[in-house]
C-alpha cells in the first residue's frame, strides 16, 4: 500500500503538498485523519445500539434527521475502553460516499505536513492496530498514526453478519 | 413578421416541436390536440395560418379541414397538412380536402417556417 | 437555458411510454373481440405517433421497425388484413419489441437485428399478400437540429435539392438553357390556386428572398370585366430572378401550387432582359409591393386575398405580445370575418384583447386531466420536509407534555390541529408519488405472452384494479417480484393444455393480476386456475433437501410456505422461464424490504393465489413505542393483533430454549426481544411480562415479550441500509420526539429468525 491513497491525497502528484490532518486523542495514543475526509465534529451523544452488530459500532445517532452509525474507535482498535462521557465527541468523516461517526477521546490538533514526510508504517508491526494504521510521520518528537479509514469502517462481512 | 399559427397535432412531441420551432421564429403559437380541439381553439383566435395533422383521435386532420373550410372567414385560410408520407398521391388527397400545403414529418424547423412564409407572408 | 431538443426528446420518450399503454390497451381489446374501428385506429395512431417523434430525433431503428408495424396496421384499418389470432399475436409481439427499441432509444442504443428480422419479415409477409406493389418507402428520417442559424426569414440559404419540390422537379420545361445567368420565371395561377389558400404575393416574395427579383405584372389573360369570377384566371407574373440557390429552390417555392398554376422556369446565360416584354402594368420592384401600396398594382379584385396584407399583419405588433389571459366572451366579437383584402384587418383594428388562446388550448381537452411534470427529486425533497415537520410535531408535542402544560386548553387543541394538519400534509405529498399499477401489469402481460409462448402453453392475462395507486418506488420494485411469479404461474402452476382438458378445464390457462385497496394497504394478488400446490411433492421436496426433518406433521399453509425457504427451488429443477437461479425467498424478501407480506392460498384441481400486501407508502408507519431494555423500539401497528400481560403458568417450556405462551386455545412461540435482540440477559419469571401478539398473514404467529409499552403513534421510516446495512430483525429507523433513534422492528423477519423452522435453515435476511 502506498500513500498516495485517493483517500488522503487529493493530489498524488504533488508530493511536496501540503496534507492537512486532524489529530486526535483514543486512549493514550494519538491519531490523525486526513482533514478532507471530516464533516464535522460533534459532542457524544447516546448511540441507539444495533442488535446483532459488531461490538465495535456503538450504534446509530440522530445527526440532523439523517441516521449516522457510529463506531467506537477504541474499541476497533483493541485499546483500552471506557465508557463514552459528555468529554467524548464523534467525528463525522465520509470515506467512500459513506458517513460514519467515529468516537474517539477529544480532538487534539490540525497539523500540517509535506505529504512526503510520511512513511509507510514498518511491517514488522505485529500491533492489531496495524491493519488501520496508513502511514506514520513524525511531528515535533510525537509520532503521528494516520488512520486508513476504509479499514476502519465496518467491513461488508461485519455488516451482513 | 409574426404570424399567428395554429398547430393541431395528437402528438405532445410533434406539438413540442411545433411551438419550439413557431416560437423560435417569432410566431404565435397556439396548440390543439386533435381536430375537435383545434376547432374550438379555432372559436378563440384567427390564426393566420394551421398546421395540422392528418391521422388524429376524434376529429382527423381531414374532417378537421373541412370543418374550417364550411367557416366563410376561413375559406381560403392557409392550412398547411403535416404528414410522413410525401407521396404525390398524399399530396393529392391532402389538396382534394382543402389544404393549401403540405409539410413532411419529422419536419426540418427551417423548411417549417419557409412553407409557412410561403402560404402566409 | 437548457437545451428545448433535450427536453423534448425527454418528453417524447414520457409520451412513448403513453403511446404503448394505449397501443397495449387496443391490442388487448382487439384480442377480447372488439373490432371497433377506432380501436384498430388507435394502435395505429400510437405506432404512428412513435415513428413520428422517433423521426425527429434521428432513432433510425426505432422508425424503421414503426413504419413496418404501421404499415401492417393500416392494412388491417382498410379492411385489408383481416384480424386472426395469429396476427394479434404477432402485433402484440411487435409492441414488445417497440417497448424495447423505446427503451434502449432513450439510452442511445439499438436492439440487435437478429430479433427484429424475423417479426419484421413477418409484418412484412402480411402485408405483400395484400399489395401487389409494395409502395415505396419514402420517409426519410432527418434528424433535427434547433440550432436554427438565426432563421433568418426565406433565407433559402444554398441549394436545398433533398425538399419535397427538388424530388418531383417536373416542371413544364425545367431547365432549358442551363446557363449561369439570372432565371426567367413564368408564373400562371389558375383559379384554383385562390380556393386552396395559396396566395401569389407571398410566393412571389419567397421567391425575391432568394435573390434580386424583377416582377412584372400582365394581366393579358383577363377577360372583360363581365366575366370576372374568382374561377378565372387573371394573372401572370414574369420574374427574373437573380439568384445563387438553383432550380430546386426556385421549385420548392412553388411546390405548393405545383397544378395549381403554369410555371416556366428557364435560366439564361446572358445578362438579365430588365425590360421585358412590356408588359401592361409594371410592378418591377426587388419585392413585389403588397397589393395595396400602388393603384395600379392592386390584385384583381375578385380574387379574394385569403389573408390580411401583409403590411397590416406586421404592423399588428400587439399579436405577438402576450395577451391578457382573462377569457372575455366579448373577445371573440371582433373575430374572424373574411378578411376583405384592402380593408384594415379586423384584428389589428380591434383593441379588444384576445383570449390567450396558447394555455388555454392546452389545457383544454376534457378528457385528460391538467397535470405537471415535476423532477422526482423535488418531490423526494418534498417528502423528506415533510417527514422532519412529522418529527418536529412529535417533539414538540412531548415538549409541551414535558412541561405539563396539557391542562392548557388552547395549547392542547392547537397542538390536535397542528398534528391533524401534518398528518394531512404528509398523506397529501405521499399521494405524489402514487401511481396506478397500470403500467406495471402491462408489463406483466407481455411476461405472460413470453413465457407461455417458451413452454407452449396458451395463457390468458385478466388484469384487475389496475387504477391501484401505490408508491412509484413501490412499483418499480415490485416488477422483479411480479415477473417472477407470473413466471412460476404460467409454469408451474397452469397444467399443460392435455392436463387442463382432462380436467375438465379449458385448455387455455387464466392468470389474474389484481390490485385493491384493503384496510389501508395495497394487495396485488397473482392467481392462477391451474392444479393446485402440489404439497405432498412440497413436503417430499423440502425434506430431500434437508430443510426439513423427514416425516414432519405439517399443515397446508406451513407446507406452502416451504415455497419460500432458500434452497427450495434449486437448479435441477429451474426451467427456462423461471429460472435465472432466483426462487420464492428471494421474491419474499423483496417484499419484506417493501414493508410488505406475501401470502398463499391454493386449492388441489383449482389452482394458487400469491397474495402480497404493501404499505401504501413506504415513508411512513403505524408503530407502538415499547421500551426493551434501555432501548425503544417500534413494532408496525399491522402486525400486532393484541397486547397481554402475562400470568403465572401462561408460558411454558417446550424445550432448553424455547417457550411457548398460551393464548385461549393455542400455543404461540415466546420471543424475548430483550435477549433475541442481544439488549438483556433472559429473564428467569415471565410473569406480569408485557407480551405483544403478532399474528403474520401465512398464519404464523409470536408472543414478543417488552418491557413495556410507551406510545402508539405514526413514525416517519429512515432507511438504516443505506448508513448501515441490513440488520436482522429490523426494517428500519425512525426518530422520536426526543432526538433519539428508534429501530422498527420487522416481525415477520424475527419471526423467521427466531423461530425453529429457519433455525435449520440460511437465514432469509441474508439472501437479499
Amino acid at each position: 500500500m502506498t500513500i498516495a491513497d485517493p483517500a488522503t491525497s487529493p493530489d498524488p502528484n504533488a508530493e511536496t503538498a501540503e496534507l492537512e490532518l486532524l489529530s486526535f486523542h483514543v486512549g493514550d495514543h494519538e491519531y490523525s485523519v486526513d482533514i478532507m475526509a471530516v464533516r464535522e465534529i460533534r459532542g457524544w451523544t447516546r448511540a441507539t445500539s444495533l442488535p446483532h452488530a459488531p461490538p465495535y459500532v456503538r450504534g446509530v445517532i440522530n445527526l440532523r434527521g439523517a441516521v449516522l452509525p457510529v463506531v467506537d474507535l477504541a474499541l476497533r482498535l483493541g485499546l483500552d475502553v471506557e465508557e463514552p462521557t459528555d468529554r467524548n465527541v464523534i467525528i463525522v468523516v465520509d470515506i467512500g460516499g459513506r458517513t460514519v461517526g467515529l468516537r474517539v477521546d477529544a480532538v487534539s490538533d490540525i497539523l500540517s505536513f509535506p505529504r512526503n514526510a510520511l512513511q509507510a508504517p514498518p511491517e514488522m508491526s505485529a500491533d492489531r492496530d496495524h491493519a488501520f494504521i496508513q502511514a506514520l510521520t513524525i511531528l515535533e518528537g510525537r509520532m503521528i498514526r494516520i488512520l486508513d479509514l476504509g479499514a476502519v469502517l465496518p467491513g461488508d462481512t461485519d455488516v451482513a453478519a | 413578421m409574426s404570424l399567428e399559427v395554429l398547430a393541431v397535432d395528437d402528438s405532445r412531441t410533434m406539438r413540442d416541436m411545433l411551438r419550439l420551432t413557431l416560437n423560435d421564429a417569432g410566431f404565435t403559437s397556439h396548440l390543439a390536440e386533435d381536430g375537435q380541439h383545434g376547432l374550438e381553439v379555432l372559436a378563440e383566435i384567427a390564426p393566420d395560418v394551421i398546421i395540422t395533422d392528418i391521422n388524429m383521435p376524434r376529429l382527423d386532420g381531414f374532417g378537421f379541414i373541412d370543418a374550417v373550410r364550411a367557416q366563410d372567414s376561413y375559406r381560403t385560410l392557409p392550412i398547411l397538412v403535416l404528414t410522413t408520407e410525401s407521396s404525390a398521391e398524399l399530396k393529392a388527397r391532402a389538396r382534394d380536402a382543402g389544404a393549401t400545403g403540405w409539410i413532411v414529418k419529422p419536419f426540418d424547423p427551417e423548411k417549417l417556417v419557409r412553407a409557412l412564409q410561403i402560404v402566409a407572408g | 437555458m437548457s437545451d428545448p431538443m433535450q427536453e423534448i426528446r425527454a418528453s417524447f420518450f414520457v409520451e412513448c411510454e403513453e403511446l404503448l399503454e394505449g397501443l397495449n390497451d387496443g391490442l388487448q381489446a382487439m384480442d377480447d373481440g372488439d373490432r371497433d374501428a377506432e380501436t384498430i385506429n388507435v394502435c395505429f395512431r400510437a405506432v404512428h405517433s412513435i415513428k413520428g417523434g422517433a423521426g425527429a430525433f434521428g432513432l433510425d431503428q426505432l422508425v424503421a421497425f414503426a413504419h413496418v408495424f404501421e404499415t401492417a396496421m393500416d392494412a388491417v384499418r382498410d379492411g385489408k388484413l383481416e384480424v386472426t389470432p395469429e396476427i394479434l399475436a404477432l402485433f402484440f409481439q411487435c409492441g414488445d419489441l417497440l417497448y424495447d427499441l423505446v427503451r434502449l432509444a432513450r439510452d442511445d442504443q439499438e436492439l440487435e437485428e437478429d430479433r427484429l428480422a424475423p417479426v419484421v419479415e413477418q409484418l412484412e409477409a402480411l402485408v405483400e399478400t395484400e399489395e401487389e406493389a409494395e409502395e415505396a418507402v419514402d420517409f426519410k428520417p432527418m434528424t433535427l437540429s434547433l440550432d436554427l442559424p438565426g432563421l433568418a426569414p426565406l433565407d433559402a440559404g444554398d441549394g436545398e435539392g433533398d425538399g419535397a419540390a427538388g424530388d418531383e422537379a417536373r416542371g413544364e420545361n425545367a431547365g432549358e438553357g442551363d446557363g449561369t445567368g439570372p432565371f426567367e420565371i413564368t408564373f400562371t395561377p389558375l383559379p384554383d390556386l385562390y380556393t386552396s389558400g395559396n396566395e401569389p404575393l407571398f410566393l412571389l416574395r419567397a421567391l425575391a428572398a432568394l435573390g434580386t427579383a424583377q416582377t412584372r405584372c400582365s394581366w393579358d389573360t383577363t377577360p372583360p370585366l363581365a366575366e370576372y369570377s374568382s374561377a378565372t384566371s387573371l394573372l401572370t407574373w414574369q420574374i427574373t430572378l437573380e439568384t445563387d440557390s438553383d432550380e430546386a429552390a426556385i421549385r420548392e417555392v412553388f411546390d405548393f401550387v405545383d397544378g395549381l398554376c403554369t410555371l416556366t422556369i428557364t435560366r439564361g446565360a446572358g445578362a438579365p432582359d430588365p425590360s421585358g416584354s412590356a408588359p401592361k402594368p409594371d410592378m418591377a420592384n426587388d419585392e413585389p409591393a403588397p397589393p395595396a401600396s400602388g393603384p395600379g398594382s392592386t390584385p384583381p379584385p375578385p380574387a379574394p386575398v385569403p389573408d390580411t396584407p401583409p403590411a397590416a399583419t406586421a404592423g399588428a405588433a400587439p399579436l405577438a405580445s402576450p395577451v391578457p389571459a382573462a377569457p372575455e366572451p366579448e373577445a371573440s366579437a371582433p373575430k374572424p370575418e373574411p378578411k376583405p383584402a384592402p380593408a384594415p384587418a379586423p384584428k389589428s383594428a380591434a383593441p379588444a384583447p384576445k383570449p390567450a388562446a396558447q394555455p388555454k388550448a392546452e389545457a383544454k381537452p376534457a378528457a385528460a386531466n391538467a397535470t405537471v411534470r415535476v423532477d422526482l427529486d423535488r418531490i423526494d425533497r418534498l417528502v423528506n420536509l415533510v417527514g422532519e415537520l412529522v418529527i418536529n410535531q412529535a417533539m414538540l408535542a412531548q415538549s409541551v407534555a414535558a412541561a405539563d402544560l396539557g391542562g392548557n386548553g388552547a395549547i392542547a387543541s392547537g397542538l390536535d390541529e397542528f398534528q391533524q394538519l401534518t398528518r394531512d400534509i404528509q398523506d397529501s405529498v405521499m399521494m405524489i408519488r402514487a401511481q396506478p399499477v397500470k403500467s406495471l401489469f402491462q408489463r406483466m402481460g407481455r411476461i405472460v405472452r413470453e413465457s407461455a409462448s417458451g413452454v407452449g402453453k396458451s395463457v390468458r392475462l385478466t388484469t384487475e384494479g389496475e387504477a391501484t395507486e401505490i408508491d412509484k418506488t413501490v412499483i418499480e420494485r415490485l416488477s422483479d417480484p411480479l415477473t417472477h411469479m407470473i413466471r412460476n404461474a404460467v409454469d408451474h402452476g397452469l397444467e399443460d393444455a392435455d392436463t387442463r382438458v382432462a380436467a375438465g378445464k379449458p385448455a387455455q390457462g387464466n392468470v389474474t393480476l389484481t390490485a385493491s385497496h384493503r384496510s389501508g394497504r395495497v394487495v396485488i394478488e397473482i392467481s392462477d386456475d391451474g392444479g393446485g400446490i402440489n404439497r405432498k411433492r412440497v413436503q417430499e421436496k423440502a425434506e430431500e433437501k434437508g430443510l426439513i426433518p423427514p416425516d414432519q406433521a405439517l399443515s397446508d399453509s406451513e407446507i406452502d410456505n416451504l415455497l419460500f425457504l432458500p434452497g427450495f427451488s434449486t437448479a435441477s429443477e429451474i426451467s427456462i422461464l423461471s429460472g435465472r437461479g432466483v426462487g420464492m425467498d428471494v421474491v419474499k424478501t423483496a417484499i419484506a424490504t417493501l414493508g410488505g407480506r406475501i401470502t398463499i392460498a391454493s386449492e388441489p384441481g383449482a389452482g394458487t393465489t400469491f397474495s402480497i400486501s404493501l404499505p401504501l407508502t413506504l415513508a411512513v408507519l403505524d408503530g407502538m413505542v415499547v421500551r426493551v431494555g434501555s432501548e425503544t423500539l417500534v413494532v408496525p401497528l399491522s402486525a400486532i393483533s393484541e397486547t397481554l400481560s402475562l400470568r403465572a403458568g401462561d408460558n411454558r417450556a417446550i424445550g432448553p430454549h424455547t417457550q411457548v405462551v398460551q393464548v385461549r386455545e393455542t400455543f404461540v412461540p415466546l420471543i424475548d426481544l430483550g435477549t433475541e435482540l442481544g439488549y438483556s440477559t433472559p429473564r428467569q419469571n415471565y410473569e406480569g411480562a408485557i407480551v405483544l401478539l403478532i399474528a403474520q398473514e401465512d398464519g404464523s404467529r409470536a408472543a414478543l415479550v417488552v418491557d413495556a409499552i410507551e406510545d402508539q403513534r405514526q413514525v416517519v421510516i429512515k432507511g438504516l441500509e443505506e448508513s448501515y446495512g441490513h440488520v436482522p430483525g429490523v426494517a428500519a429507523a425512525t426518530i422520536l420526539g426526543d432526538g433519539q433513534i428508534a429501530l422498527i422492528l420487522d416481525p415477520s423477519d424475527l419471526l423467521a429468525n427466531a423461530s425453529g423452522l429457519s433455525r435449520a435453515t440460511p437465514k432469509l435476511a441474508e439472501i437479499a
